[in-house]
């Protein structure tokens, strides 16, 4: 069916899919075709089945509102977000996202009414086509989240949120939730936790293991002297706390997790709504880690297929220059000293890294041929961009993947800034010495594990006070900001029901800082 | 794949979350609302408002490092001249070299801006103020009914026929009592002719027969029965009193001056938008006086000057005679608003006492004088003189609960005195 109508549209190749700048259904459903047609043939792409939605900008603002999924439980932080993000619109500071793509399965794509045929064809190419690749392949998603499950689940959070607000009234489930969100960066697991032994394995370990010292006995070790009575008792006092911390399954990242499983004054209903606020967490988690890559990838994924679009005379050349300006809007890049500098821009970063792959595939020079021998002038600049989306997240791929070829053209530089010195130190630019340390550097900028604090629950004193311990692990001497680490900290012993400590510890030395501690409100 | 209109779906689904945001920052809203009050132009105060509130009671703090701490490295793009080893200033209020500015969400200090509609500032505007005796104390003897839509009924007359329902159980009993249809008979009586134009008579006879029948049977079952009839059913409900007129009365005399007007002005504009909102129908009467007192309208009202003497009394008048006229009081919940600079002609302050406790009290809802001062506020101490008209209306305050009077200074103060005047639970003269 799909592949007649595809013919019969090559037949009448050098008509164009459509004139103007009016969509209509059949036209998008047409253009989706050939793009899809593009996007399996040309690039090899796989993707999840597609479900377009074409919605107003009102609506499209309340996605933004509900952090862009299409179902969400009800929080006055959406509103607020949605306050915010109204005023921007309204006052025509911000224009709206052309689209918003969910990753799900199928993936649901909204388009805006609003929008040129040409856009159409644009966010298709982008984000029905780009960003659906990149979800379905890339190994955090994979790992990560759960295509097929995220709406059923929403709409039960959604639901559930709403029964325990009849029940428990709006007050007292706004309170958990707020706390909840407070903690929720910190709520996601970052690795993958060893499964749980059966009890059937373990019993075999066991065995294994006496079987191993009965096998390996020796009668010497008895005479070897042990440490004397005393020191025995603290020994082992400090053995029966490092137990208890190991039955806890102390030290943990992951802060919310922690506090739903063992904080002792929780109900179920709030435990299971700390739960709800995980998992959202643990949902986005991927995309954050993948952002730089995920808009690279389907920036350079709607470059290319527009571009054969236009060789197949599939579109006009007005909407080829209609789509040339926004995308070059879109991949742009103020230098740091322009006003409007907010940072990298991940689209023109994602975009130029995956142009330039490209290019030393096909065309590479000698300082390719240096820094990445395995790719240059393979010829299969696809096969290796598939292969990096599948992969790798920001951090390695830039570590792998950034050429000397995109820093001279971003013109990187390095600046070191050590808070005890009057001046910022320009550590490396683009030159000879300079890229491979940009490089790493940027690198570690990438690196969420660097960029977000790192907190873990470290010891919890079950039998006496309650207290719960959390440190923050200061690398590089960068602290907390403290306002907040205060607010966070009473949000955190709110859920906890006892006091909280924080402890920020130095890595290298285990030296103990700076110590905040928090009780419940009205103690 | 699956192109699916969204469109119609309903729009504002973040509205619940948008009323939890405000309910959360009520506070900040609310003391921005008064304080937006304050400089902007009364006229302006029915439309929406831009509110920036602090962060404070919204913010959504999480742990995140401090920046002017420890080690850190920025690799940023756009290098024009730097080499290795430059060393550059550390940029002050963060812009540039910091990378990562705060999200718009995050901690950031400053305050957080957005926009009320309309329906939403009014209801931060007024909130908990009441319009003293809402309910019209007539209402027991009015004779106002609305009429009301109840449903269904068996009985009725004629122009309440509901012809829809009337046809809908026509159709239901003939369906179930299987009434041939017009075109069955006329299927049939063809059938008939035919097989006689044939010559079959016998099976000609059998179908007249069955004919015969189906005929007869739509004769004993009607078309319409009267067990189908329905009519409309009206309820009658008494109707409580929704229209309401505001008096506004001012002093033009040459004493008043700009600014005074301008208090008055932002006075009377206050209380329209208040009684807007409060009633379905609201007419506004302006009278000035000076010496003699006239109805004029808005724009006059406001903004043509004026010279004379001032004689309070006459625009009293002039309201009993325009009320007595137009506004009969079982029709018309009535309000009086007054302003002035409290000068009057000095024999006709107890002309006025008599008049308002008299005539006008007794006719109004509620009946606020409000004394506009030059705004050094000297009044407001209480040191400085009474004028002859709060002196006068003094003796009138405290026999009638419906009668307020309060002084005004500036227009900081405005809000405050009308809230006064129409704080829940009952009005302190």
């Amino acid at each position: 069916m799909l592949n007649t109508r595809m013919d019969a549209a090559q037949l009448r190749a050098d008509m164009p899919l459509f004139t103007g700048p009016n969509w209509d259904f059949g036209s998008l459903r047409r253009v989706y075709e050939a793009i899809e047609k593009i996007a399996f043939d040309d690039l090899g792409l796989d993707i999840y089945p597609v479900q377009i939605e074409v919605i107003t900008s009102e609506q499209m603002l309340d996605s933004y509102a509900s952090v862009g999924l299409p179902l969400m439980y009800r929080h006055w932080s959406f509103g607020k977000r949605f306050a915010y993000h109204e005023t921007l619109y309204r006052k025509g500071l911000a224009g709206l996202a052309y689209e918003i793509v969910i990753n799900s399965n199928p993936v649901i794509c909204y388009i805006m009414e609003e929008n040129s045929m040409t856009m159409q064809t644009l966010v298709m190419a982008h984000a029905a086509v780009g960003h659906n690749h990149f979800f379905k392949n890339n190994y955090l998603f994979r790992q990560w989240t759960d295509a097929g499950g995220i709406l059923d689940y929403l709409s039960f959070a959604r639901d559930y949120v709403a029964k325990c607000e009849e029940k428990y009234g709006l007050e007292a489930v706004e309170r958990v939730l707020d706390a909840a969100h407070a903690l929720k960066e910190h709520g996601v697991n970052r690795y993958a936790h060893r499964s749980k032994p059966n009890l059937a394995e373990e019993r075999q370990r066991m065995e294994d293991r006496r079987a191993h010292e009965e096998a390996t006995y020796n009668d010497l070790w008895r005479t070897v002297p042990t440490l004397d009575k005393e020191d025995d008792e603290t020994a082992e006092s400090e053995k029966q706390q490092e137990d208890t911390r190991g039955k806890l399954g102390l030290p943990e990242e992951n802060l919310l997790y922690f506090i739903e499983k063992r904080a002792p004054r929780l109900e179920d209903w709030q435990r299971e709504l700390i739960r709800i606020v995980r998992n959202v967490a643990q949902y986005f988690y991927p995309q954050k880690q993948l952002q730089m890559m995920n808009e690279g990838c389907a920036t350079f994924v709607h470059y290319e297929i527009m571009n054969r679009l236009h060789d197949k005379g599939l579109i006009t050349e007005g909407s080829m220059l209609e789509f040339l300006h926004s995308h070059s809007s879109v991949v742009f890049q103020p230098g740091f000293d322009d006003p409007r500098f907010s940072g990298l821009n991940p689209y023109a970063l994602g975009f130029a890294m995956m142009s330039d792959i490209k290019r030393i595939c096909e065309d590479p020079t000698e300082e390719d041929r240096e820094f990445f021998p395995e790719i240059a002038g393979g010829g299969d600049p696809y096969g290796v961009l598939r292969h990096a989306w599948a992969n790798y997240r920001d951090e390695s791929f830039i570590l792998q993947y950034l050429s000397p070829a995109v820093i001279r053209k971003f013109r990187l530089f390095h600046v070191a800034d050590d808070s005890s010195k009057p001046s910022l130190r320009v550590d490396a630019i683009h030159d000879e010495v300079g890229y491979r340390r940009i490089r790493s550097a940027l690198s570690r900028q990438y690196d969420l594990s660097r960029r977000e604090p790192d907190i873990q629950v470290v010891d919890v004193d079950l039998t006496g006070d309650r207290c719960l311990v959390l440190a923050h692990f200061v690398h590089d001497g960068v602290l907390l900001e403290e306002k907040t680490c205060r607010s966070v900290l009473r949000y955190a012993a709110h859920l906890w029901g006892y006091t909280v400590k924080l402890l920020e510890i130095e890595a290298a030395t285990d030296k103990t800082l700076k110590t905040y501690e928090s009780g419940p409100e009205g103690k | 794949m699956n192109i699916v209109d969204r469109r119609p779906n309903p729009k504002g689904k973040s509205l619940s979350n948008r009323q939890r945001f405000l309910a959360r920052a009520r506070v900040e809203v609310k003391s921005a609302v008064q304080e937006a009050l304050r400089k902007r132009k009364v006229a302006d105060v029915g439309h929406g408002e831009k509110v920036a509130i602090p962060t404070r009671g919204i913010a959504e703090p999480i742990f995140h490092h401090n920046r002017r701490t420890g080690k850190t490295d920025h690799v940023v793009p756009g290098n024009k001249e730097y080499v290795r080893g430059d060393e550059i200033p550390r940029p002050t209020g963060g812009e540039g070299q910091g990378g990562r500015e705060g999200s718009p969400d995050g901690s950031g200090e400053d305050a957080f801006e957005f926009t009320l509609s309309k329906e939403e500032f009014l209801d931060m505007f007024f909130e908990d103020l009441e319009l003293p005796d809402l309910v019209k104390k007539s209402l027991k003897d009015t004779t106002a009914v609305d009429l009301q839509r109840a449903g269904y009924t068996v009985t009725g007359n004629p122009s309440n026929l509901s012809i829809p329902r009337t046809l809908r159980h026509s159709m239901a009993r003939r369906i179930s009592l299987r009434r041939p249809k017009l075109s069955e008979l006329e299927a049939l009586r063809e059938q008939v002719e035919e097989a006689r134009a044939r010559g079959e008579d016998e099976e000609a006879e059998r179908l007249a027969h069955q004919l015969e029948v189906r005929k007869r049977r739509s004769k004993i079952i009607p078309y319409i029965d009267p067990i189908d009839v329905r009519y409309r059913r009206f309820e009658r409900v008494p109707r409580p009193n929704t229209e309401a007129v505001m008096f506004c009365l001012m002093d033009v005399s040459g004493s008043m001056t700009e600014a005074m007007k301008d208090l008055a002005k932002r006075f009377f504009m206050l209380l329209h938008i208040f009684l807007v909102r409060r009633y379905r129908h609201v007419d506004v009467v302006f009278i000035r006086h000076t010496s003699t007192a006239e109805e004029v309208d808005e724009e006059t009202f406001f903004y043509s000057r004026e010279t004379g003497g001032t004689v309070v009394s006459t625009a009293l008048e002039k309201m009993l005679e325009i009320a007595r006229a137009r506004y009969p009081t079982d029709r018309w919940n009535i309000y009086g608003a007054q302003a002035s600079d409290g000068d009057n002609y000095g024999a006709d302050s107890s002309r006025c006492v008599a008049l308002l406790g008299g005539e006008v009290l007794p006719l109004c809802q509620y009946f606020a004088y409000v004394e506009v001062g030059d705004g050094m506020g000297g009044s407001l101490t209480g040191l400085s003189r009474d004028s002859d008209l709060w002196r006068a209306y003094s003796e009138v305050a405290p026999a009638h609960s419906h009668f307020a009077m309060r002084r005004v200074g500036d227009p900081a103060q405005i809000f405050s005195v009308f809230h006064e005047l129409f704080a829940k639970g009952g009005v302190r003269a």
